[in-house]
């Protein structure tokens, strides 16, 4: 029976939640085209994590090493490409994450199983294997078509797939195959985490926030945007441009790199509306954005959109929104 | 330190009204504003200042056409030392892995220390070059880095996890980093520079030049053909506010008033 492997990604003790998005996606797949579902899981003491996921898999196969402790790509690759060439599955899913990222291609590469990454849906149709892939910051999607192979692989998009557990009970097996490295692994090695500098301002517990992109176009427009911020009773949050260019601290930064902020009002000023932006924002209780481009991905997660120059928008929404609280106050 | 930074001159498109072109495989270029890819201006400045503080060398390259150059002068501009466009008619229809076995090809008999790529490219966003590049040149990688440190012959990189976590990493050379964003703040170049950098070189190579054949690039090289582009289906369509700043500021407010916000 064909068989199709789900990359299980895990840090610092807990499984993260693109493990169990792939896992939904693959299920489906399996069912679809009569494939056996079967977790990879590689680790140091991450038995309990195989449990969990025999609950979402009917295989788990799991490799113990102390080299496996950290991920390292070059562990990693080694193990899979054991893994890949003796089992030979139709197809290998792993998260479109730092870690994937790090990962992939390369393992891709060396097998030379044609790879597609940072998809949000693929699978086999007839003969082909096709996958949907956003270009452009998100304005444009393309279906591609892998070259034909008997295996292939992709990467998936964070929260592309909703997770779900089976409906019905699954108990996999756990099988246990002993760890091909022999050697350490020398050319890269795995030091430490480095945690974020603890930040002045937590943007995850404010009511209101105003997020800035790269449409504030210079640092010296930034009091404006915070005295509306403050007129609010809210404070400024950013998407990364802002904070690649120094112009906020890193504590306000908003999506995948950044924060996940859930406030009752988000708006957004001059913001695209790219992925890793949006997964740190979408699920604000109101979203409301001001951006001069009517295409702008931002405005398919909105509630209200503005198409307009922020500029003009910003003052006048200040004085109105003063003069209101002047009028309560008085 | 000798350094090879790869470069891809992409269209900006964050502001630009984007038109899927009469194949419906690809969007219309005319009237894009092209420049170097984000990621690869971090990735050239980090170059850079490597070779300020240690010596070598900065090579800059690029798999494209003509309208390159752009993008090579600006680099030169920055401070790399020599540029390489590699061009060729049957490079049409490269994926990234078909690009990373162009650039393979003609680095592989160069000295190198460090190879520098972007994280991502802009546009097609695949996040694939670097790695592939790595795997075919048997040297060691790490992708999304922010910094980059050297001791005892290796280079301590940190490189970026989710939600600002980050892992630093022991990389022996020669190895291959991909940059991420916010590493550094790139220069800006002067005119002076720019002009000087008119007078530079840049050696354009073909496919012959570098020993490929026409079937391992192009569409029949890479991993992927893409069949049609299309407008995203929309997840939750905003209700548009119009009228002049002044009625749209009023809708706003009466919104935020319904919601108790104000
Ligand atoms: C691994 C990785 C992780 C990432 N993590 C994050 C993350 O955590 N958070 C994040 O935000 N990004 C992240 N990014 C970057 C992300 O892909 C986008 O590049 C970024 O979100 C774009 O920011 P932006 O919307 O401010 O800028 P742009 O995409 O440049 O958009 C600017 C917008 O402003 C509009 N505009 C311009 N002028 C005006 C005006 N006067 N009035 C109104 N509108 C105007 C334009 O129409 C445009 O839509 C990450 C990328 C990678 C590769
Ligand atoms: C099916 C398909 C057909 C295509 N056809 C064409 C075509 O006909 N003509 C065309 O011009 N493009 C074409 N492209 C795009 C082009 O081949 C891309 O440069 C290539 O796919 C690289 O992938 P990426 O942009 O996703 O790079 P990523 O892997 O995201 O880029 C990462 C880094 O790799 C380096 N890099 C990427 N591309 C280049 C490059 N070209 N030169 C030097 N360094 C680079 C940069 O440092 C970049 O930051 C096509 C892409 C696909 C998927």
């Amino acid at each position: 029976m064909a068989e199709i492997f789900v990359l299980a990604e895990h840090r610092q003790g807990q499984l993260r939640d693109i493990t169990f998005e792939m896992l939904t996606k693959a299920r489906e797949i399996a069912e679809k085209t009569n494939a056996g579902l079967t977790t990879v899981l590689l680790g140091k003491n991450v038995r309990e994590l195989a449990k969990t996921l025999a609950e979402y898999s009917p295989k788990v196969l799991l490799v113990e090493d102390g080299k496996l402790e950290n991920f390292n790509s070059e562990a990693y690759q080694k193990v899979l490409s054991h893994l890949i060439t003796q089992r030979k599955p139709v197809l290998t899913i792993i998260g479109h994450t730092s870690y994937g990222v790090e990962l992939a291609p390369r393992l891709a590469a060396a097998l030379n199983v044609p790879l597609a990454t940072d998809c949000i849906d693929f699978g086999f149709e007839g003969e082909a294997f096709t996958v949907t892939r956003q270009m452009y910051g998100g304005k444009v999607n393309a279906k591609a078509v892998l070259r034909k192979s008997e295996s292939y692989m992709v990467t998936v998009r964070q929260a592309a797939f909703q997770a779900q557990k089976p409906s019905v009970p699954i108990n996999g097996q756990i099988e246990e195959i002993p760890s091909p490295l022999t050697e350490e692994i020398t050319s890269k090695r795995f030091l430490e985490y480095v945690l974020p500098p603890p930040g002045g301002v937590d943007i995850t517990a404010a009511d209101v926030l105003v997020g800035i992109g790269r449409g504030i176009k210079d640092q010296s427009n930034i009091p404006m945007v915070e005295e509306l911020a403050k007129s609010l009773g809210g404070v400024l949050a950013c998407s990364r441009p802002i904070v690649d260019k120094g112009w906020l601290p890193s504590d306000r930064q908003v999506g995948t790199s950044g924060k996940t902020v859930k406030p009752k009002l988000y708006l957004a000023l001059g913001i695209s509306g790219a992925f890793q932006h949006v997964l740190g924002m979408k699920n604000s209780d109101l979203i409301i954005a001001v951006n001069k481009d009517p295409k702008a991905p931002i405005f398919s997660f909105s509630d209200y959109g503005v198409v307009e120059d922020l500029f003009k928008i910003v003052p006048v929404l200040k004085n109105k929104i003063n003069e209101l609280k002047a009028q309560k106050s008085s | 330190m000798d350094i090879i930074v790869c470069v891809k001159h992409v269209p900006e498109t964050a502001e630009a009204e984007l038109k899927i072109d009469a194949t419906g495989k690809g969007i219309e270029k005319s009237g894009l504003v092209f420049d170097i890819n984000e990621w690869d201006d971090y990735a050239l400045e980090e170059a850079v200042r490597i070779k300020e503080k240690f010596g070598g060398t900065v090579t800059a390259i690029t798999v494209g056409s003509e309208d390159s150059d752009s993008t090579l002068r600006k680099c030169l501009a920055r401070g790399a030392d020599k540029a390489i466009r590699l061009t060729d008619p049957k490079f049409a229809g490269s994926d990234a892995y078909a690009t990373a076995k162009i650039l393979y090809n003609a680095i592989k008999n160069m000295r190198f220390d460090i190879i520098l790529t972007g994280a991502q490219a802009g546009d097609d966003g695949s996040a694939v070059v670097g790695p592939v590049l790595a795997e075919f040149l048997k040297i060691p990688h790490a992708t999304m880095v922010k910094k980059i440190e050297f001791a005892d012959g290796k280079a301590i990189v940190n490189r970026e996890l989710e939600g600002g976590l980050e892992e630093r990493l022991e990389v022996k050379l020669p190895a291959l980093f991909t940059i991420q964003t916010g590493i550094n703040e790139p220069r800006y170049v002067s005119i002076m520079g720019i002009r000087k950098a008119m007078q530079k070189e840049i050696k354009v190579m073909g496919l012959a030049d570098i020993g490929l054949g026409e079937n391992e690039v192009g569409e029949a090289g890479s991993w992927l053909t893409i069949e049609r582009l299309y407008v995203p289906p929309v997840e939750k369509q905003a209700e548009f506010l119009t009228g002049s700043p002044d009625e749209i500021a009023s809708k706003i407010v009466e919104i935020l008033k319904s919601k108790g916000l104000i």
